[in-house]
């Protein structure tokens, strides 16, 4: 036990000084992990053989990023990207493997074995690149977006790769392996598909895929719901582990990529309501993952090997990156993709990713590839990941900015996300505000606690998410980056002031508007920091006394004037009120000279009031009023 | 020579659909001479604040009526905001000279061509004639009047390019009204003050 808190510390102190440092120099996080595994691990020598087993682990990282990324996705638009998709990354995947393996079988190695090199080194790293859009803001890009169809169809194309890699089996290493096959029976991996014909494999295929979107679409439903009421937030985060966890354990059970799997019920998942509550859940586990994952990547580096092999690692990576990257680049061509992005498409992908681990020891296990080359080529993909951050940099702060003088000049692009606003609290309140804002084509994301009231909305089509909104990280994954306005909506006085300080501290340019329950409420929001504050029941309190004094026979016109100086008076005193209220002293709500004051108000409204009463002109009169009479005299 | 304030107020219900006013605003605006008013986002209801309205009257010496001409008249906010702000006793009658020796003039879009506007087209009046109630209304409150500055056909204004001229005239007379380089009196024959620009862009 005592030597797994060790390591755990290890590898946490690594990230914990390493991270914020790259970031700090502007290297991002990706390479600042790298560079705590590498002095971690072949540097100091503080970590050793474990690194393999927890890779493995944390390659678990990379299944609930595609879960994320999955659940971002509707299937529409998956739907939509199905051109890029199959072009885009079906080219590139075939395209890449096949001039790499040609230079493999150039430089001297059997067919086989330079096919497997080929197939190893197509694929590209879905972590190292998503982890840096998403934290360099480059997800929206035209270039971005191509590239994530390019990985998308990467781990798609990983399922047949699995299937035709064994057949590349070199007889003369499997002979060899036959010997130590009795000792290696034991690790053979548990599978429900070993052994079976074909036509049953794909079945057995078919039948999984679709059992995740039938269970993802139907029954996910009632089983967080089921949770939603228990009210216990740690059950909340077990589901969604029990999520993702379950539908890779499927995948891996039957032979596909996790990642696939997970992908996929992302997307099922990505209509629900409770999408962004699953989001805040699965994030820090998957961010931890992640960044473990890459210290092993820079742990994992063998520095015997590195160094008596240096020139031939650092020519093959060299060689690899500018294959793909051409590849890629000739494609951007083809696809029309411009300018920067085109760049950024090339240069984003040009390296070997964690799916090449994956492959490689796969292909060894099955004699395809022989050891002492598996070994260098193991360099060559770390390396390339190693370099890719670098490129990254070298694409913020070289092309970019040359892109950006001669853009400039060209005009706007058409803003397709509009700014959207979050509504927090989705019941009778927040539900008319909903319905103004969506009739007029603006984007909401309304939030409630209530699961049936989620369900309630849901069924009239009112989209709706289920969420606590005064959590931090739901807002974060709502989108408060990125929203102009935030609507507070929630009846519940205490959670409502904590969300608003909470919102005008973290993110001060955001508009807040909120309903507040009474005077002393509406007080205490202005001081957490409210833009706007309604009182939830001033507005119709008004109308239902306007309508008092039009059935006394008041002309409907002279209310609504009188209504109008009502509200006036009340604004022009309300600051002085606050003032007065927040000098109170502790423990009262309203002290003496608040109330006096309360009742001078009063006083002036009512002489507000009466002003227009009396019958003869005078200035506080005010409003259509007639010239005296006799007036057309003083022209004269 | 003294420097004028000008108070632009800006009349136009639905200025998301605005292709003429929407510029010559935004233009005001940037102006740090210029106080520039769009009556209808600042009383959405209607709910004119006479006071505040009449403090921003005395603090300036132009007032520019800016509205695309709708029935021959302005649209309702600003006849609510004469009827409300332009008191007896602050405007006109006893006491109410708080207007007097100010530049009045209005800046106007017309759908209709400029030949309709005259006694023989097809609205038989000029757009001098047709804004007499404003004109006897600046006489009354001591101001000085101004002929209109007036786009014709600016429903097409986009398509035919006028805009970008009708900008620059705007620039000019914002200018000329600041440095109070226009002499009255020989604007009194005019129909639109858009002539007298033409001759002294030139």
């Amino acid at each position: 036990m005592t030597i797994y808190f060790i390591q755990a510390f290890v590898y946490l102190l690594a990230a914990v000084v390493a991270v914020p440092l790259a970031k700090k120099l502007g290297l991002g996080s990706v390479l600042g992990y790298l560079i705590a595994g590498v002095i971690i691990g072949p540097i100091t020598g503080i970590v050793g053989q474990e690194t393999v087993t927890i890779q493995h682990f944390a390659e678990f990282g990379v299944v609930m990023m595609l879960f994320l990324v999955g659940l971002e996705l509707h299937p529409q638009m998956l739907w939509k990207m199905r051109n890029r998709l199959i072009g885009l990354g079906g080219l590139q995947v075939l395209l890449s493997a096949l001039f790499i393996s040609a230079v493999a079988y150039f430089l001297g190695q059997a067919l086989t074995v330079a096919i497997a090199i080929g197939l190893i080194f197509s694929l590209s790293s879905t972590a190292i690149v998503l982890q840096t859009f998403n934290e360099k803001g480059l997800s929206k890009t035209e270039g971005g977006k191509n590239a994530f169809s390019v990985l998308l169809m990467q781990d798609i194309a990983v399922i047949p790769m699995l299937a035709f890699i064994p057949m590349l089996a070199i007889p003369e290493l499997v002979a060899l392996a036959e010997h130590g096959k009795a000792a290696a029976e034991h690790q053979e991996q548990l599978s429900l598909v070993a052994g079976l014909p074909t036509w049953a494999f794909a079945l057995a295929i078919l039948a999984s895929i679709s059992s995740v979107v039938v269970i993802g679409h139907f029954l996910s439903r009632p089983l967080f719901h089921y949770v939603a009421q228990s009210g216990l937030r740690e059950i909340f985060v077990a589901t969604a582990l029990l999520i993702v966890i379950g539908i890779a354990a499927l995948m891996s059970l039957v032979g596909l990529s996790p990642a696939l799997g997970t992908f996929m019920a992302g997307v099922v998942l990505a209509n629900s309501e409770f999408r962004h509550e699953l989001e805040s859940n699965i994030e820090p586990f998957k961010g931890l993952l992640l960044g473990l994952f890459f210290i092993t990547v820079g742990a994992g580096i063998d520095f015997v090997v590195f160094t008596s092999n240096i020139a031939t690692v650092i020519g093959l990576t060299i060689t690899v990156m500018v294959i793909k990257g051409s590849v890629l680049w000739g494609l951007a061509n083809l696809f029309k993709i411009r300018n920067s992005d085109r760049w950024l498409f090339a240069l984003s992908l040009a390296q070997a990713g964690e799916f090449g681990f994956v492959l490689l020891s796969f292909s060894l296990q099955n004699n395809v590839i022989p050891e002492h080359i598996a070994q260098i080529l193991q360099l060559v993909v770390a390396l390339s990941m190693f370099l890719t951050p670098s490129l990254f940099i070298l694409f913020e702060k070289v092309i970019m900015p040359r892109y950006q003088v001669s853009g400039s000049s060209k005009p706007f692009d058409v803003i397709d996300e509009q700014g959207k606003v979050i509504i927090a609290g989705g019941g009778r309140f927040g539900q008319v505000v909903n319905r103004l804002l969506v009739a007029n084509g603006i984007k909401t994301v309304v939030m409630d606690l209530d699961a049936s009231q989620v369900e309630n909305l849901r069924t009239i089509k009112i989209k709706t998410f289920f969420g606590d909104a005064t959590r931090p990280e739901l807002l974060h994954t709502a989108g408060i980056d990125n929203t102009s306005t935030l609507v507070v909506a929630i009846d519940d006085r205490e959670s409502a002031k904590s969300l608003v300080h909470y919102a005008k501290h973290s993110f001060p340019n955001i508009k807040i508007i909120t309903r507040a329950y009474d005077r002393g409420h509406n007080y205490e929001l202005r001081q957490a920091g409210a833009d706007i504050i309604v009182n939830e029941t001033y507005h119709s309190a008004l109308e239902v006394g306007a309508h008092a004094m039009t059935s006394l026979g008041y002309h409907p016109f002279l209310v609504e004037q009188k209504k109008y100086a009502f509200v006036k008076t009340e604004v022009q005193a309300s600051q002085y009120l606050y003032e007065k209220w927040s000098l109170r002293s502790e423990g009262e709500q309203y002290d003496h000279d608040y109330r006096k004051l309360f009742m001078q108000i009063e006083e002036a409204i009512k002489e507000a009031m009466q002003s227009d009463r009396i019958d003869k002109h005078s200035h506080d009169e005010r409003g259509w009023t007639p010239p005296p009479k006799g007036y057309e005299n003083d022209f004269d | 020579m003294k420097n004028n304030k000008i108070l632009l107020l800006f009349a136009h219900p639905s200025k998301h659909r605005s292709s003429v006013n929407a510029p010559m605003f935004e233009y005001a605006k940037s102006l740090d001479y210029v106080t520039a008013v769009d009556l209808y986002a600042q009383y959405p209801t209607y709910q004119i604040d006479i006071d505040k309205e009449q403090q921003r009257l005395n603090a300036h010496n132009v007032v520019i009526f800016q509205f695309p001409f709708y029935w021959y008249s302005t649209p309702s906010i600003l006849k609510e905001w004469q009827d409300l702000v332009l008191e007896y006793g602050y405007a006109y009658g006893q006491g109410g000279d708080a207007l007097k020796g100010k530049l009045f003039i209005c800046a106007i879009s017309a759908g209709g061509k400029e030949e309709a506007y005259r006694a023989k087209g097809y609205n038989h009046f000029t757009v001098r004639e047709l804004l007499q109630p404003l004109e006897q209304t600046a006489y009354i409150t001591g101001m000085t009047y101004l002929p209109p500055f007036a786009l014709f056909s600016s429903r097409s204004a986009q398509t035919s390019g006028t805009i970008s001229a009708h900008l620059k005239h705007w620039k000019t007379l914002l200018q000329a009204l600041h440095q109070n380089t226009i002499e009255p009196d020989t604007t009194e024959s005019l129909i639109t003050i858009n002539d007298l620009l033409d001759t002294s862009e030139n």
